[in-house]
């Protein structure tokens, strides 16, 4: 179970909710539960992660318990429940993948960022894990970064190294 | 009026409303030709599928549809059909299948029942000692969660837990706000609040009654006694809550605990409120009604575990030999 | 060139813009359907073309169609599943991004054909870029008349919409997929009841893949008589084929069912051989659910007929010698390849995506991931390897949803046609630490029956 040590009254953006809003229409009357992720993907691309507090407004947006927004942001594996680096490398594991190499790749990353998996580097800006099958199997290796999940695909050490650098660039 | 539909279960038939489930068929006909079931409780609506200890084998799909079912079926969640007949302990292939169902579903329990407050009236106790066998297979590290009150009157040790999702429907169908959950998923999947939260209205304590295992016990009992040493006696009151209507729970003079009245699948006739529970455990609180008749084959009566063998399996050297290890067993008694 | 009937103008520049579709006969089935059709004779054409499903279980589309319950006053739903997450599927990304009115459209028509006002696609969360697309194309759609109300002034309304999901393979499956949609997680329901009578709150659903709806398109130009002409046999028509692993050009094919395995492999105009010059050890067909195959039987059937890419020559010789055509997801390993490292690979996979709602998937998907991580390992017994066969056996078939079957089946087939790796892997722990089983006798002969059965 989440210890919250620390309570963050948060408040949604006007555009924000005008943003649910809209999402909310696109299901029966009634039926505005189906807005639910969605909404996740809109709020963790906002602040990052999602944080309980985030989840009782989502809830209270929503009219339902809390329990069922916890309950389906633990299900899927794209929520994050802790915050993350700016940057979250997401490398495939799967198969395919590692027939050409992924593996490689995630220990390049690990020794270039010299973080471990799911661990945030110093400065806050890269985190990484292994994610499972992307569905891009013919251009494996591959990895995405949120919030916009722009993909890279046959990756290399050095086409990581690159993307590493550009990405620090944004910074 | 719809017309009944029959059903042949194990050789017996019986005359069922239509709508009625293979599992519920079966207990109108009773004794040992009823499946077990860990996670289907006929009080909740929309409980059961999950645990997969009641498979059955559905040998003719109806009189209409004569085919047999591909797969084994969840009883508790398969409607009869008219003519349809069903093998559970006739069938091999369901007793191999129960026995896997019973290993992996212990895989992770810590089999801790020495000092567990539900041994003697847990239901996976009894399904092991009746399904399953004696050694374990599995040479990993069990998994293992915090020990977490809900509130002071009912702990939460997940490490116990079958998920199944019996005290999430009670929350959502018995109690006015449900703020406890599945969380996580996979073998990763927990009970919780999230974050730490009582659970706190006045039938949250029916968590405890229908949990099968030991994850959701009574604080105000925790260590108190074995049940086997204790005396179920059924008692009454005036409750404007709830129909007040329990068992009392006695160790000489004193009554130890109070829960729901529970029927021999384990399912409580009546949902008990808080009140009824935690608060009034004075005999001069309760009109007594007599001693609760308890099943003389449960460790609750007898203080030991014995076994009839199943009528079914002695006559039939085929599943003499498909169960021989709880033939075994049977037979030594 | 094979016929091809879905990618014929993939590149063709701008293809995923309104107004190149439309210049390149884009919409036609929308405009034929609802002008000069009847819903039912949609359907009818549905059967006709003998369509099935492309998701991998290979249903009949128009039988599933039928069977849509039609209540008085009671809205009825298509779902289009673009959860594509099966390990070695990447044909549903691949026609979303590059042509994504050929989807719209043939939701379009599909929804027409079942009478739903209200049609939504459901697209892993993952595909972030894609929903970007199908979002840009649904609004081009309705800018030119072909969405929204009385379409083309034939009286029918529909409204489309995308939905992200969150993260997880099983709502691919199809009730997954509705509780998904409806805002809950991704448990699998028990069925019956079916969606086709209570899917999306409690209303009639069918729930088609992105391939499948696509594929509704050229029926609908042509002809359900004419789609049947292609292809083999009971599998008509084309089949979009994901080609991964080591294998030259991997990539989507578009191929007529019934293209021998030999060809696709090898022919310059699909995979152009194995990577490197190396030699072939084995193959998952049809994504990573269905039994993996050595070299020898994939390439032929245990009669020594050459193996065809469709429904039934892949699945020639049941699951002792053959496998499955799935979602078309080609997986092909070469000679340095570690079966017993792949196995585990899988069951990890399986193992972090069961959903939890049923014990023998929960429990089972994690054993079978922590013997194999020993097995791979060094840490391996003998016995692992019948208690792996063993708790597949507990697993598959007593599960809610086939998630279960899909775990078990990988496991299952990597012991019976590998057994002597995963033997040699425990004999030989230390070597199998530093290098590969090899290629040892699975490209050739072809085993004998007996020998291929004896696991």
């Amino acid at each position: 179970m989440l210890s919250v040590t620390e309570h963050k009254e948060i408040e949604f953006s006007a555009n924000l909710i005008s943003k649910f809003e809209e999402i909310v229409t696109r299901y029966p009357e009634g039926k505005q539960k189906s807005a639910l992720l969605p909404i996740l993907h809109l709020v963790q691309a906002e602040y990052g992660w999602v944080s309980p507090e985030a989840m009782d407004k989502i809830a209270a947006f929503l009219q339902i318990q809390a329990i069922e927004v916890y309950e389906v942001a633990t299900f899927y594996t794209m929520f994050f429940m802790r915050p993350q680096g700016k940057f979250v490398l997401e490398v495939c594991r799967t198969g395919p993948c590692c027939l050409v190499g992924a593996e490689k790749i995630m220990h390049h990353i690990e020794k270039t960022l010299g973080v471990k998996e799911g661990e945030v580097t110093a400065d806050g800006n890269f985190s990484w894990r292994g994610v499972e099958c992307l569905a891009a199997c013919g251009m494996a290796p591959v990895l995405q970064i949120g919030p916009e999940y722009t993909f890279h695909e046959n990756l290399t050490e050095e086409s990581v190294d690159k993307l590493i650098e550009n990405l620090k660039n944004k910074i | 009026m719809s017309d009944k539909v029959k059903v042949t279960i194990d050789g017996i038939t019986v005359e069922v409303e239509p709508g009625t489930s293979i599992l519920n068929a079966a207990r109108q006909i009773g004794g040992d030709i009823v499946p077990p079931a860990m996670c289907y409780y006929s009080k909740l609506e929309g409980s059961g599928g999950k645990c997969r200890t009641c498979l059955v084998k559905v040998s003719k799909g109806s009189e209409k549809d004569p085919r047999p079912m591909p797969k084994l079926v969840a009883s508790c969640r398969t409607g009869v059909m008219d003519g349809m007949e069903v093998q559970n302990i006739t069938s091999p292939e369901v007793i191999e299948a129960r026995k896997g169902v019973v290993e992996i579903l212990l895989i992770n329990h810590p089999l801790d029942c020495p000092v567990c407050d539900q041994a003697g009236e847990c239901h996976l106790q009894d399904l092991s000692y009746e399904h399953g066998v004696a050694d374990t297979r599995y040479e990993f590290d069990r998994r293992t969660f915090e020990k977490i009150d809900i509130g002071d009157k009912i702990q939460l040790h997940m490490t116990r837990c079958i998920l199944c999702y019996r005290c999430v429907y009670v929350a959502d169908q018995i109690t006015d706000n449900r703020v406890h959950g599945i969380l996580g998923r996979g073998d990763a999947s927990e009970i919780s609040t999230y974050i730490e939260k009582a659970i706190e209205n006045d039938f949250s304590g029916n968590v405890i009654d229908v949990c099968p295992v030991g994850a959701l016990t009574d604080k105000t009992f925790r260590f108190k006694n074995r049940v086997w040493f204790t005396k179920p006696v059924d008692a009454h009151r005036d409750c404007p809550k709830c129909k007040g209507k329990v068992t009392l729970w006695y160790k000489g003079e004193e009554v130890l605990r109070v829960t729901g009245r529970k029927d021999q699948y384990g399912e409580v006739e009546d949902f008990i409120c808080n009140t009824c529970r935690f608060d009034t455990k004075n005999t001069s609180d309760w009109v007594i009604e007599g001693p609760r008749h308890i099943s003389h084959t449960s460790v609750i009566s007898s203080n030991h575990y014995e076994m009839t063998l199943l009528p079914v399996i002695k006559e039939n050297p085929i599943l003499i030999e498909a169960n021989k290890i709880e033939f075994d067993r049977a037979t030594k008694v | 060139m094979a016929r091809k009937l879905l990618l014929e103008n993939i590149n063709v520049p701008g293809i995923h813009t309104f107004d190149v579709y439309r210049q390149h006969g884009g919409y036609r089935s929308v405009e034929k359907a609802l002008k000069t059709m009847t819903p039912d004779a949609v359907v009818e054409e549905v059967k006709t073309s003998g369509l099935r499903g492309r998701g991998g279980a290979g249903f009949p589309t128009g039988m599933k169609w039928s069977f849509l319950a039609k209540p008085e006053g009671i809205e009825r739903y298509l779902v289009c599943n673009a959860d594509e997450s099966e390990p070695g599927t990447f044909k549903d990304r691949y026609l979303m991004t590059h042509i994504p009115h050929l989807l719209i459209e043939g939701m379009i028509v599909s929804s027409f054909a079942l009478g739903a006002k209200t049609s939504y696609i459901y697209v892993r969360g993952e595909m972030m870029p894609q929903i970007r697309i199908l979002e840009r194309a649904i609004a081009e759609a309705k800018n030119a008349g072909f969405l929204g109300k009385n379409i083309l002034g034939s009286g029918y309304d529909l409204e489309l919409y995308v939905q992200p999901g969150g993260g997880a393979y099983i709502c691919g499956e199809e009730t997954a997929l509705i509780e998904s949609l409806e805002g809950k997680r991704g448990n699998p329901r028990i069925k019956p009841p079916f969606p086709a009578i209570s899917g999306v709150w409690a209303c009639p659903t069918v729930v088609n893949n992105v391939e499948t709806i696509a594929a509704v398109v050229p029926i609908i130009n042509d002809g359900g008589e004419e789609y049947s002409k292609v292809g083999n046999g009971r599998s008509t028509g084309t089949k979009l084929i994901s080609a991964s692993g080591n294998l030259n050009k991997p990539g989507v094919y578009e191929i007529e069912l019934g293209l021998p395995v030999e060809e696709f492999i090898y022919s310059e105009e699909y995979c152009g051989g194995i990577a490197n010059g190396k030699r072939l050890k084995a193959v998952v067909a049809g994504g990573s659910s269905v039994p993996i195959l050595p070299a020898n039987l994939i390439l032929k059937t245990i009669n020594g007929q050459p193996r065809l890419m469709s429904y039934e020559s892949l699945s020639d010789g049941g699951f002792q010698t053959g496998s499955m055509l799935g979602s078309g997801g080609f997986i092909a390993f070469d000679e340095d390849q570690c079966i017993v490292r792949n196995t585990w690979n899988f069951a990890r996979f399986y193992h972090h995506e069961s959903c939890g709602q049923c014990s023998p998937c929960r429990e089972g998907t994690g054993w079978m991931e922590k013997v194999l991580h020993n097995l791979e390992n060094g840490h391996g017994k003998m016995s692992d390897i019948d208690l792996l066969v063993d708790v597949s056996k507990k697993i598959e078939g007593n599960t809610i949803c086939p998630l279960g079957d899909a775990a078990a089946w990988p496991v299952a087939s990597a012991i019976r046609h590998f057994r002597d790796e995963f033997e040699w892997h425990i004999t030989n722990s230390k070597t199998a630490m530093e290098q590969n089983y090899g290629l040892a006798k699975y490209a050739d002969p072809l085993p004998k029956l007996e020998e291929a059965i004896q696991n």
